[in-house]
C-alpha cells in the first residue's frame, strides 16, 4: 500500500490552492530548468529507467516512445500532443488532474515537449470536460504569466502550449483520430504506418501521449526514475490512479501503488463491495474495453498490467467497474455493446456493423429470444470484428462479448431456456433473425 | 455508428456577434498558417453557444465562410461529433443523462424514466413549453460520481431520483443549483471521507541549480552509470554487428535493456550499484550465447519464417542475415540465446511476447497455427508489410 509521502498528486480532490502559488508549495515548477539544462537524453533515459508505461490503456513504455522522435528536425516542426480525451466507461482520473492538479501537466508538457525538440503542445480535452478545461486553461494562464512557459521563458525553451477541444466521440481518444480531430475533420483514425513520430499532426512528428503519463513526469525526474522503480512490481512499477465504480459502498478516485491487491484496495478505499464479498460477480478492471473476471478469479488478483494480462483482461487505464450479484451481466455488457455501436466512426465495415450486429443480437439475449447456437455465432462474429479493424475501437468491441461468453454462458443459456418455456406471448417471433 | 440529421426547419441566417468574432481571431491563431481549419471544433461550439444552445445550418455556413472551407466538410464535422446539437433543446436546460454501464449500475434507467416522464416521451424532443429537453448520451467521464447528469456546461453528480426531481425544479423556477455531487461529498473523494491524502508531508524544495559542480547525487550518478554502459555495450556491439544500422538499434536496446535490468532488480535506492548491475546482464550477452546459425538455408530453401506471428518481411531478412532460415532452428533457442537474438532486433522483446518458440516447433512439425492459417487462407495483412505483400 502506498504511502502519502510517495504520492504524486497530491490536490487530487481540489482541497488545498490550485492556483500556480499552491501547486509550487507542492513542488511543481522546482529545478525545472535544472532539468532541461541536463539535456534531452538525460530526460529520457531517466524516464525509461522509472520503468513508466503509457497510462492510456495500452501501457506502452513512455521513454522508448519518447525515443521513436527523431533526434533531429528535418524541418518540419515536432509536436507534442496530450491526450485528454477521456472517454473510456469507467475512467475519470484524468479529469482530477485537469481539474485540481494541472500544473503537474503544464510542467510535464514542458519537459516532454523539450525531450522531444518540440515548441508547440496542443492538449486535447473532450468536449464534454468543459469545467475542467477552463480549469487548465487558467494554469496555463499562470504559467504564461510567470514566464514558467511561452517565448523567452525562464527555462530558456520558447514553449507554447495551447487547449484544444473535441465535442463528443470517444474514437477520438484514439490518437490518430485525435490528430485528425485536430486538424478540423471528422475523427477516423489514420492507417498505419507511417506512425505519428515521423508524420503526425499537420504532417509533422508528433507524440501522442495519455495526460497522466505527462503528469508524473515531473516528480518522477525530482525524485529520480529509481524511485519510481521502486514502487510497484517489476515492469509494472510506479504509482496510478484507480476509478473504482459501480457497486461498491464508496466509489471514489485514488492515488495507489501498481500491483496493488485487488481485495485490499476495494476494502480499503471503496468502503468493500456492497453487500459483502459473497455478493461481488463480476469486475471490469480496466474500464469497458477489458473482458469482464468473473469474482474468483478476481479475489486474489492484484492491479497491474501483467497479473490481469493473465486472467485474460487488463489493467487498461485502471477503471475499475465492480458489479455485485444483482446485476444482470447480459443487460451490463449489451449496454457496453451500445456504446462502441454508438462511437464506432464509421470507417470499417467489420466495426461499423459488427457493432450494431452483436448490440442488437445481446439485446435479444437479455430477453432470452434467442437460440443456443447463436452464442457461438455471436463468438465468432466478434472474432471477425476482433483484428480486421484500422484502430483498436473494434478490438475494445469484441472484447467485452467474449468475456461474456467465456464466463458467463450458463447465463445465457438459463435466460434463453426461461424464455423457450415460457414465452412472451405479445412478443411472439417467428425465427429470430440475427441481421434484422 | 450514430446517424444524424439536421433539423427541418432552420432559420434564415446566423452571424456571430462582436464579442465572439474578435474571440474567433484569437483563437485563429493557436494554429499555424494555413491549418486555419483546425479551429472548425471550437467555433461550431462557441455559435452554438451564441445560437440557444443548438448548431443550425447557417451557423456551420458562417464557419466554412471564416475558415475557408467547404460546406461539406463543416457539415461532416457538425454531424460527426455527438455535442453538436442539430436542433433546438430546452431554453432552461438540455438534460444529458449518461446511461452506460457504470452510470446505468448505479440507477440511471430511473433517471430516464424521469425525464420521459417529465420533458418528453423521446430525447431530442422539446417539453410542451420549450424549457426543457433531454438525452441519453454516452459516458461522461464522472464514473465515480454516478448516476450523473450534465445540463450545459455543469454535471450534477451522485444522483437519485428525488434528486433529479429537486434539480428540474430549480432549473423550472430559473435556479441555478449547485454543480457537482449532490451529496455531502468533495468531488471524487469517497463519500466516508478521506483514505488517502491525511498525512502529506510539505515538499522540501530541491534548490538544485543549474551548475553541474552542486549537483544533487541522484541524477549524477545515473547519468554516469547510463553513459558507462552505453561505452561497454558498444564496445560488444560492434564486434557483433554486421552493418552501422543495427548498431545503432542495439545500442538503443541495450539501454532500454538497462533500466528493465533495473526493475528486476527493484534496488530503487542505490542508483550507483544499479550501474553496475546493468552491466553484468548486458555483458553476459555475449557471442557464445549466439545461437547456432547456417550460412545459407538447407536446400537452398528456407521456411517462410513469416508465418510467425510477429514476423514480417523486415524482420525475416534481418532473421536470415543472422543466419536463420528455419523454423526448427528458432524451435530449439535457450534462453541465452533468445537474449541475444533479442539483443540484435530493434523490437526489443518480441520473441517472447509473441511467443515464437512455440509458434516454431508447430510449424516446424507441419502444424499450423491460427496465425499461420490465417495468413495462407486470405492473404491477411502481414505485419510491418503492405496489405496484399507476400
Amino acid at each position: 500500500m502506498l504511502q502519502d509521502k510517495d504520492r504524486i498528486f497530491t490536490n487530487l480532490y481540489g482541497m488545498k490552492d490550485v492556483g500556480l502559488e499552491g501547486a509550487r508549495k507542492r513542488g511543481s515548477w522546482d529545478s525545472t530548468k535544472f532539468f532541461i539544462n541536463k539535456g534531452r537524453d538525460w530526460i529520457i533515459d531517466e524516464v525509461k529507467s522509472s520503468g513508466l508505461r503509457g497510462r492510456g490503456g495500452a501501457g506502452f513504455p513512455t521513454g522508448l516512445k519518447w525515443s521513436f522522435m527523431p533526434k533531429e528536425s528535418d524541418g518540419r516542426p515536432h509536436y507534442l500532443v496530450i491526450n485528454a480525451d477521456e472517454s473510456e466507461p469507467g475512467t475519470c482520473k484524468d479529469r482530477d488532474i485537469l481539474r485540481n492538479d494541472p500544473h503537474h501537466l503544464v510542467e510535464g508538457a514542458l519537459l516532454a515537449s523539450f525531450a522531444m525538440a518540440a515548441h508547440t503542445c496542443y492538449i486535447y480535452v473532450r468536449g464534454e470536460f468543459i469545467r475542467e478545461r477552463e480549469a487548465l486553461q487558467r494554469a496555463i494562464d499562470e504559467a504564461y504569466e510567470a514566464k514558467l512557459i511561452g517565448k523567452n521563458n525562464v527555462h530558456g525553451w520558447d514553449f507554447d502550449c495551447y487547449v484544444h477541444h473535441g465535442a463528443g466521440a470517444y474514437i477520438c481518444g484514439e490518437e490518430t483520430a485525435l490528430i485528425e480531430s485536430i486538424e478540423g475533420k471528422k475523427g477516423q483514425p489514420r492507417l498505419k504506418p507511417p506512425f505519428p513520430a515521423n508524420v503526425g499532426l499537420y504532417g509533422a512528428p508528433t507524440t501522442v501521449n495519455n495526460v497522466e503519463s505527462i503528469a508524473v513526469t515531473p516528480t518522477i525526474l525530482r525524485r529520480g526514475g529509481g524511485w519510481f522503480a521502486g514502487l510497484g512490481k517489476p515492469n509494472n512499477t510506479g504509482t496510478k490512479l484507480f476509478c473504482v465504480s459501480g457497486h461498491i459502498n464508496t466509489p471514489s478516485t485514488f492515488e495507489e501503488e501498481m500491483g496493488v491487491p485487488f481485495k485490499e484496495m476495494i476494502d480499503k478505499h471503496c468502503g468493500g463491495v456492497r453487500g459483502g464479498w459473497d455478493n461481488l460477480l463480476a469486475v471490469i478492471p480496466g474500464g469497458s474495453s477489458v473482458p469482464c473476471v468473473p469474482a474468483e478469479q478476481m479475489m486474489d488478483a492484484t492491479m497491474d498490467f501483467d497479473c490481469l494480462s493473465g486472467l485474460q483482461s487488463g489493467l487498461g487505464t485502471a477503471a475499475v467497474i465492480v458489479m455485485d450479484k444483482s446485476t444482470d451481466m447480459i443487460a451490463a455488457i449489451a449496454r457496453l455493446a451500445y456504446f462502441y455501436k454508438h462511437e464506432s466512426c464509421g470507417q470499417c465495415t467489420p466495426c461499423r456493423e459488427g457493432t450494431g450486429w452483436m448490440w442488437r443480437v445481446l439485446e435479444r439475449m437479455v430477453k432470452g429470444q434467442a437460440t443456443k447456437r447463436e452464442i457461438d455465432m455471436l463468438f465468432e462474429v466478434s472474432k471477425q470484428v476482433e483484428g480486421h479493424t484500422i484502430c483498436a475501437l473494434g478490438d475494445a468491441a469484441a472484447w467485452p462479448v467474449q468475456g461474456l461468453i467465456r464466463h458467463f454462458r450458463h447465463v445465457i443459456e438459463e435466460r434463453i431456456d426461461q424464455y423457450a418455456a415460457n414465452p412472451d406471448p405479445d412478443g411472439a417471433v417467428g425465427e429470430p433473425v440475427a441481421a434484422e | 455508428m450514430s446517424v444524424r440529421r439536421i433539423a427541418q426547419e432552420q432559420p434564415e441566417k446566423f452571424e456571430f456577434n462582436a464579442e465572439n468574432m474578435i474571440w474567433a481571431e484569437e483563437l485563429i491563431k493557436k494554429y499555424p498558417v494555413g491549418k486555419e481549419r483546425s479551429a472548425v471544433i471550437p467555433l461550431l461550439w462557441r455559435a452554438q453557444e451564441q445560437n440557444d444552445g443548438w448548431t443550425s445550418e447557417p451557423a456551420m455556413r458562417k464557419v466554412a465562410d471564416l475558415l475557408g472551407m467547404a460546406y461539406i466538410r463543416v457539415y461532416e464535422v457538425a454531424t460527426f461529433y455527438t455535442m453538436f446539437q442539430l436542433s433546438p433543446v430546452g431554453k432552461k436546460a438540455h438534460v444529458q443523462v449518461c446511461g452506460t454501464t457504470p452510470c446505468m449500475l448505479r440507477g440511471s434507467k430511473e433517471l430516464i424514466e424521469i425525464c420521459k416522464k417529465r420533458i418528453s416521451k423521446t430525447p431530442h424532443t422539446l417539453s410542451e413549453d420549450g424549457d426543457f429537453s433531454w438525452e441519453e448520451v454516452e459516458c461522461l467521464g464522472a464514473c465515480v460520481n454516478a448516476p450523473m447528469i450534465q445540463i450545459f456546461k455543469d454535471t450534477y453528480e451522485d444522483l437519485d431520483e428525488k434528486a433529479l426531481e429537486d434539480l428540474l425544479d430549480a432549473f423550472a423556477k430559473g435556479e441555478q443549483p449547485k454543480p457537482g455531487p449532490q451529496i455531502e461529498r468533495t468531488l471524487s473523494c469517497p463519500e466516508s471521507g478521506l483514505t488517502t491524502l491525511t498525512d502529506v508531508p510539505d515538499y522540501v524544495p530541491l534548490n538544485l541549480s543549474s551548475s553541474a559542480s552542486d549537483v544533487a547525487e541522484a541524477p549524477v550518478s545515473q547519468e554516469e552509470a547510463s553513459g558507462e554502459i552505453l561505452t561497454a555495450v558498444s564496445s560488444v556491439a560492434t564486434e557483433e554487428k554486421t552493418t552501422e544500422k543495427n548498431e545503432a538499434s542495439s545500442k538503443e536496446n541495450s539501454s532500454a535493456d538497462k533500466s528493465s535490468d533495473d526493475l528486476k532488480s527493484a534496488a530503487a535506492t542505490a542508483l550507483s550499484e544499479k550501474s553496475s548491475e546493468g552491466k553484468t546482464a548486458d555483458d553476459t550477452v555475449s557471442d557464445e550465447d549466439r545461437p547456432e546459425y547456417l550460412d545459407g538455408p538447407r536446400d537452398g530453401n528456407g521456411d517462410d519464417l513469416k508465418m510467425i506471428k510477429g514476423v514480417g518481411p523486415k524482420l525475416e531478412a534481418t532473421l536470415n542475415a543472422l543466419g536463420f532460415y528455419h523454423f526448427d532452428q528458432i524451435a530449439s533457442w535457450t534462453r541465452e540465446n533468445i537474449a541475444w537474438v533479442d539483443n540484435s532486433l530493434s523490437f526489443k522483446g518480441r520473441i517472447d511476447r509473441e511467443n515464437w518458440l512455440e509458434q516454431a516447433k508447430k510449424l516446424a512439425s507441419g502444424e499450423e497455427t491460427e496465425f499461420s492459417k490465417r495468413a495462407n487462407y486470405d492473404d491477411a495483412p502481414k505485419n510491418d508489410a503492405p496489405k496484399g505483400d507476400k
